[in-house]
């Protein structure tokens, strides 16, 4: 893995709380906009959406490969790339853009402003669950039973703050673009790319499309099918011994064989798919009136360990207001968990006088 | 090494069956955490262990191996344990050119249609090797632990090719030098039409060659967080014998282990 990192560092990125500094006989240089993952010590970045941070287990691992499955007009797709590199941008990373149908620079122009003030920030910590007051016990007269439980949060979000959020009404500022170090790839013509020592995030836009020269997506049996695979396969390749960070989306709804779309994802590192209503039926649902479209994630990965970070819920729905990206779960899982008590069995069984402590999987 | 997985194949580093050929197959499920469970048992008895880590870097996988009990580090710095590292010798490959030792075994990446001669040569001399610099220490009967078979359909290899190549593999590894063999294949999705060259002919085919098959699936019901997935086992063939018993576990992955229980009795709803 390209980056692990043993102990916390502080990172120095804007609005990161944490300053706690341990020293570590790691020799990674701290490096903006970066931060160790509490699952597994891996380094990670934001995405620009803190709610896919959550969703993906804390944000993007360095010198991984995520992959978007777009939407039918490339609408949410292409707004999530841009939030991508607007990140990038914002912390300072290098970036590389390659796109065959629109010239990077008009994707660069349209990057959404970041916000700098704190307005967001509060608004998160009112968000977040508030574990009822005991003492206040005229909040429930009928469901009392519940007064003990946390209030559930539909929107995902983590208590410290990792990213940045953006305006998308407003385009960023010329100057602060021009300060991070872009290089782009268009369809028709190359340029170099420089080798230093910062974090870079590549976006490759609708890769696999007509545009590209592939034909993956126009004929069932196409004759290179194992060009695209390939080229990711070395893609994470690079990535693995490198220090960035990759975002790739993909028409996979113009891909008529599925089973190279399973190749593709198998191939990526995290992988989510975007599904939005627009010109669906499922516009007029009043389940989904609230909400733009629907995000899946297919793949979360396990990166140097067993388990991976298991979501609670696969249904998920995302929206985009003028000041965040927002995805919430569209509704409870059943209460199953290994920690849920369950206190009249135990009574019940102490008649009996068995331990309450026997062989789980024995007792009924 | 996962102790309840042991005790349902009935095997321990100390005692375990020679001369094995088990496939690990997954359907739109991770079945990697097998793949670590066999790379520490092999490493802990003491056989000398031929790795093909085609998908992943090596530090993750020593990453894990920290966490179950067994060193890769030093396991390949005493020779017990050979690595190939597909991601980062790739990289070699596709942009250099060169054709020296050590990119020999990846030559498919260049021409895909000429098959995995050089893979296999690099495996045979792996697994040939005596231990002949360390005061005469040798190893266990050998093993090939392959992670992630399917990954050379994506880069264009026949799936005659592979097969080809798994038989070769079985007439070295396990009829001739008496050794293991573990292999991990991927899936898709059952399809009922064309697919000739996917990766469920391949999985097909080694399943006929195989003397237990291990396959990973989700639960039938659906995403459940506490419950990750259902493994059947079935055993083909023990030894001479061909038997023909499957059996359907249910396993939940933690950090350090997988907790294997018969379907139903999952702690999260007992």
């Amino acid at each position: 893995m390209a980056a692990p990192v043993r102990g916390m560092i502080g990172s120095t990125s804007i609005g990161n709380t944490t300053s706690f500094q341990k020293k570590t006989r790691s020799k990674l240089v701290s490096i903006p906009g970066t931060r160790p993952s509490v699952q597994n010590g891996q380094l990670l970045v934001s995405s620009g959406v803190s709610s896919l941070d959550y969703v993906i287990g804390g944000g993007l691992a360095v010198g991984t490969l995520l992959l978007v499955e777009e939407d039918h007009y490339d609408s949410y797709s292409r707004m999530l790339l841009k939030y991508f590199l607007a990140e990038g941008v914002v912390c300072g990373h290098e970036l590389f853009l390659a796109s065959a149908r629109d010239h990077p620079d008009d994707i660069m122009q349209e990057l959404p402003s970041p916000i700098v003030d704190d307005v967001a920030g509060m608004k998160i910590s009112e968000g977040q669950s508030q574990p009822s007051d005991p003492e206040n016990p005229d909040t429930m007269k009928i469901a009392w039973r519940y007064q003990n439980q946390p209030k559930v949060q539909t929107a995902l979000a983590s208590s410290v703050r990792f990213g940045h959020y953006y305006d998308v009404s407003k385009t960023m500022e010329p100057e602060l673009r021009q300060a991070a170090k872009c290089h782009s790839f268009y369809q028709l013509q190359e340029t170099p790319v420089s080798k230093v020592r910062n974090v870079l995030r590549l976006g490759l836009h609708s890769l696999g499309s007509v545009l590209w020269g592939d034909d993956v997506c126009c004929k069932d049996n196409p004759a290179h099918c194992h060009a695209l695979t390939t080229f990711l396969y070395i893609l994470r390749g690079l990535l693995r011994t490198s220090l960035s960070v990759a975002m790739v989306t993909v028409p996979s709804h113009l891909t008529q064989n599925r089973a190279v779309m399973g190749r593709i994802i198998r191939l990526s590192d995290t992988a989510i798919a975007l599904e939005s209503f627009k010109g669906s039926e499922k516009e007029t649902n009043p389940l989904y009136k609230d909400y733009h479209g629907l995000l899946h994630v297919r793949q979360l990965p396990r990166l140097n360990c067993l388990s991976c970070e298991v979501p609670d819920t696969k249904d998920l729905a995302f929206k985009l207001k003028r000041k965040q990206f927002t995805i919430e779960r569209l509704h409870l899982p059943p209460d199953l968990s290994e920690t849920v008590s369950r206190v009249s069995k135990t009574e019940l069984a102490a008649g009996c006088g068995s331990t309450a402590t026997g062989n789980k999987h024995l007792d009924f | 090494m996962f102790p309840e997985l042991n005790s349902i194949l009935n095997s321990t580093p100390d005692s375990f069956k020679s001369s094995d050929f088990i496939l690990v197959s997954d359907r739109r499920a991770d079945a990697s955490f097998l793949i670590h469970h066999h790379l520490s048992f092999y490493l802990r008895a003491g056989c000398k262990v031929c790795f093909l880590g085609l998908v992943q870097s090596f530090s993750h996988y020593s990453a894990v191996g920290q966490r179950l009990g067994v060193s890769l580090a030093q396991a390949r710095e005493k020779g017990q344990l050979v690595f190939l590292e597909g991601l980062k010798n790739s990289i070699g490959v596709i942009l250099q050119e060169d054709t020296s030792q050590e990119t020999q075994p990846l030559s498919y990446l260049r021409t895909p249609g000429a098959g995995l001669e050089g893979l296999f040569r690099f495996v045979e001399s792996s697994v040939r090797q005596s231990g002949d610099g360390d005061a005469g220490e040798s190893w266990g009967p050998p093993v090939l632990l392959i992670d992630d078979l399917s990954v050379l359909l994506s880069l264009g290899v026949s799936v005659g090719a592979i097969l080809d190549f798994t038989l070769y593999c079985k007439a070295t590894v396990c009829s001739e030098l008496q050794g293991n063999m573990v292999i991990l294949v991927r899936c898709e999705e059952e399809d009922a039409d064309d697919d000739e060259e996917g990766s469920n002919l391949l999985q097909r085919g080694l399943v006929h060659q195989c003397n237990l098959a291990l396959h990973v699936e989700g639960l039938p019901t659906g995403y459940c967080r506490d419950i990750h997935g259902q493994m059947e086992v079935w055993w083909r063939q023990e030894g001479e014998t061909i038997c023909n018993r499957r059996k359907i576990f249910h396993f939940k992955v933690h950090d350090k282990g997988a907790s294997f229980f018969a379907r139903g009795t999952s702690s999260a709803v007992l």
